[in-house]
């Protein structure tokens, strides 16, 4: 039967392992490739590589982290941040990826999700959700906005209605990410993860706020996620991936515990 | 050497890559020269049944993986090339390489997994196989391991073919063939250490067969 994911995430600046929170205040905390190294020899199930580079330079960097990281590791692997074209696409799967996140550059022009999938297939690519909380209104019914821009630019588009948007443009997994969450150690967003993962049929991975590991087992089980991503609580080692798993089974989630 | 087929619709790289890890000898090629005298012959896939099966046969590489088939050349599908060696594939509607009998279906999104729930589609993630026959694949690789899997279609070959099934809301074909003859709907060069030891598993039975 199906175990649910444990994914770490890796946000990369210029070729440097970052985190920040909400979205701010990066750090600097390591080497990309060797952390996915470790992860993948802990048993992480997949890894999720982020660029938060801006410049044309760091990009080129950033493609060489993910060819090394592909001869290292064996596992999928998805890469995101600053996918704009079928172009970028191509770039980092033939650099190694399994998947490609599109978030920003979908909300602008989601034709890219429908031209990536026709090209790559639906199983490459995850459209990546930034997601705020914000009063219920006609044109947010479920109070969850989608943001961009590092959550700077709300876009008067409603979370529910663009994760279905996005499937039916032939997204194959849909990576959620709470903005009001992210770093902050106090839980997923459950109610979020919830109404998404129940208004589509592919995969959903729920993102942001893991603070230990019963979070992430609500976020599979209330939350009704396939996986959970986590950033912050093994980067700075207040858990290890062994130990996340050991107590998503010790309450009864199906993890993958033998590697 | 391993070759590893070479036909536009394939994760070459990906197996390309573990098997580097492994010192396994290799070649991505679509050379037939080349084919023919590999050890053994790895068939990735990803994408669409269809597409893959135009590419094959565009190439005329289609007649010659079966030839090589009848000589016993040991082959590996993996993944689209595990699904194309059936006669045929609900994706797409694409008649196959009917090397070995079955066809591929569409999962079914009505069916239920163990927590009661729709199944989603694709099946994405990692899963296990129950051996139904014994699998020099396996050797030395512990019962409980788990291997990746992303597809939404699935083979559903005649019974003596299945060598391995794999829960999703029902069982299903994860592992089919004879000796020398695999194909699995899983990706071993994206499964950690249990994919990486298939693979060698592979090599070292290719080895025999062309020492033998």
């Amino acid at each position: 039967m199906l175990s649910k994911r444990v994914i770490p995430c890796l946000d990369v600046r210029n070729g440097i392992l970052t985190k920040g929170i909400k979205f701010k205040g990066n750090v600097d905390i390591g080497d990309p490739v060797e952390t996915a190294r470790l992860y993948y020899e802990q048993g992480a199930d997949e890894i999720v590589f982020y660029d938060i580079t801006a410049s044309s330079e760091g990009r080129g960097i950033f493609l060489d982290v993910v060819e090394r990281v592909a001869s290292e590791i064996f596992i999928p692997f998805s890469v995101g941040g600053g996918i704009n074209s079928v172009q970028d696409m191509r770039d980092v799967l033939l650099a190694g990826a399994e998947k490609v996140s599109v978030n920003s550059g979908a909300v602008k022009n989601p034709d890219i999700i429908s031209e990536g999938a026709a090209a790559f297939g639906s199983q490459c690519i995850v459209l990546g959700m930034d997601v705020k909380r914000v009063e219920k209104s006609e044109k947010i019914p479920s109070g969850f906005e989608i943001v961009i821009n590092g959550g700077r630019k709300y876009m008067g588009i409603d979370a529910l209605e663009w994760a279905k948007t996005g499937e039916s443009l032939g997204a194959g997994e849909i990576c959620l990410n709470s903005i009001d969450a992210d770093g902050v150690k106090t839980g997923y967003d459950l109610e979020l993860t919830r109404l998404v993962a129940e208004s589509v049929r592919i995969p959903v991975i729920a993102s942001g706020g893991a603070g230990n590991p019963q979070h992430m087992v609500e976020a599979v089980t209330e939350g009704r996620a396939t996986a959970a991503l986590i950033a912050s609580i093994v980067h700075y080692g207040d858990y290890s991936i062994p130990q996340l798993k050991e107590h998503m089974a010790s309450k009864g989630v199906r993890v993958r515990n033998s590697w | 050497m391993l070759a590893i087929l070479d036909y536009k619709a394939g994760n070459q790289t990906s197996v390309q890559r573990a098997l580097n890890k492994l010192g396994i000898p290799n070649q991505i090629t679509s050379d037939k020269e080349v084919l023919t005298d590999a050890t053994g012959i790895i068939f990735p896939g990803v994408g669409a049944a269809g597409q893959a099966m135009d590419e094959l046969t565009s190439g005329g590489l289609d007649e010659l993986l079966k030839e090589l088939v009848q000589q016993k050349k040991p082959l590996l599908g993996i993944c689209v090339g595990c699904q194309i060696l059936l006669d045929y594939s609900e994706e797409n509607d694409t008649q196959a390489l009917s090397v070995i009998p079955g066809e591929c279906r569409l999962f079914n999104p009505s069916w239920e997994d163990y927590e009661g729930v729709a199944i989603r589609v694709p099946h994405m993630g990692w899963n296990r196989i129950e051996l139904k026959q014994d699998c020099v694949l396996f050797k030395d690789i512990d019962s409980e391991a788990h291997f990746y899997f992303v597809h939404s279609y699935y083979p559903a070959p005649e019974e003596k073919y299945i060598i391995g099934e794999t829960i999703y809301g029902r069982p299903f074909c994860s592992l089919h063939g004879r000796e020398g003859l695999w194909a699995v709907q899983f990706h071993p060069e994206k499964s950690g250490r249990p994919g990486l030891k298939l693979l060698s598993n592979f090599y070292e039975y290719c080895k025999e067969v062309s020492d033998a």
